[in-house]
């Protein structure tokens, strides 16, 4: 009834695992990697919320109707910035707005 | 338990916990109803910080040397310092579910006392990154400066941090609030290992809160620190 209780042990490592990614999320910022900087930035990102949402937010012990919706947000994510692009691509990405004035 | 009693004879069925709710079977059900409707709240959350990212990712591709040299007046220090406070602070709110999980009422309390004080140490250092932002005329509008030949665009990228990083505070500033009450609830004795659902589901909100920072933090923060 009481759910799914992860060892207090567990809680530290991801905690410890989040810092350090933080540490080298700052520390490849200040390297020069060309057009891979940005990349890797948001692949330690997801990674850091991936860890966050599987152990932090328990979904890895959750039924799989929670799992659903969960991959179900991901889901409409991907079709509300895909779309965008879409449009964007389009109509010319190439083609940049003259600056405001 | 008088009342459980009561309303097991009056309806016939066994005794059951007090914070059931007359139209769920069971405990279990009821934490999985509320749970998934915060999943689907958060899905809703998710879309509407996804436009917002939207936008910035837009606007980065298009004006990427101002977007960059904008980034570059944000302090690193704060930002860094700022996204460790909002992890330690994902790490309590953890601790404040399992020690509700396991009725430990004080070591509740206590976790979720530290949770809204570290959120506020993150708000405050929010304020003091504001606070210079405006000091430097960095805020988009008729008293924005810039020596940069993309000022127009550089007020763009400030835009969206000022949008962005507001919605998150503001969305923080909810945080704290229900984890205020959470914590009185906690500390009147409400929960214990059968029913600690309010626990959880704003442990949810204030990890979703997390999330966001995690984006943020190396989007805004983070451009081109390179050279």
């Amino acid at each position: 009834m009481s759910g799914h209780v992860s060892p207090k042990s567990l809680y530290y490592s991801i905690f410890g695992a989040l810092m350090v990614l933080t540490a080298i999320t700052v520390f490849a910022a200040f390297l020069n990697l060309g057009a891979m900087n940005a990349p890797l930035a948001l692949a330690i990102a997801t990674f850091k919320a991936t860890l966050v949402v599987l152990f932090f937010m328990h979904v890895k012990y959750s039924s799989r109707l929670t799992k659903l919706v969960v991959t179900t947000s991901l889901f409409f994510l991907a079709i509300l910035l895909g779309e965008m692009m879409m449009d964007y691509a389009t109509r010319g990405l190439g083609v940049i707005p003259p600056p405001l004035q | 338990m008088s009342n459980a009693v009561a309303h097991a004879e009056a309806h016939g069925h066994a005794v059951h916990h007090d914070a059931l709710q007359h139209h769920f079977e069971t405990m279990q059900q009821q934490k999985e109803a509320s749970t998934l409707g915060m999943w689907v709240f958060l899905l809703t959350e998710v879309l509407f910080f996804g436009g917002l990212f939207f936008a910035y990712l837009l606007y980065r591709v298009w004006y990427f040397d101002a977007f960059a040299e904008a980034s570059r007046t944000l302090d690193i220090s704060l930002g860094a310092f700022n996204t460790a406070v909002l992890i330690g602070s994902s790490l309590t709110m953890a601790l404040a579910v399992r020690s509700a999980q396991t009725n430990q009422r004080s070591a509740t309390v206590r976790w979720l006392i530290s949770t809204i004080v570290l959120g506020c140490v993150f708000l405050g250092v929010k304020v003091v990154e504001y606070a210079d932002k405006f000091e430097h005329h960095h805020v988009p509008g008729p008293h924005f400066i810039s020596e940069s030949p993309w000022a127009a665009q550089e007020q763009l990228f400030f835009s969206l941090y000022f949008t962005m990083t507001g919605l998150h505070a503001l969305h923080m500033i909810v945080g704290v609030g229900i984890m205020s009450v959470i914590t009185w609830m906690a500390a009147k004795g409400k929960f214990d290992e059968h029913y600690y659902t309010p626990v959880e589901m704003a442990g949810l909100y204030w990890h979703f809160v997390d999330l966001v920072w995690i984006y943020l933090f190396p989007l805004l923060y983070l451009v081109e620190r390179h050279n």
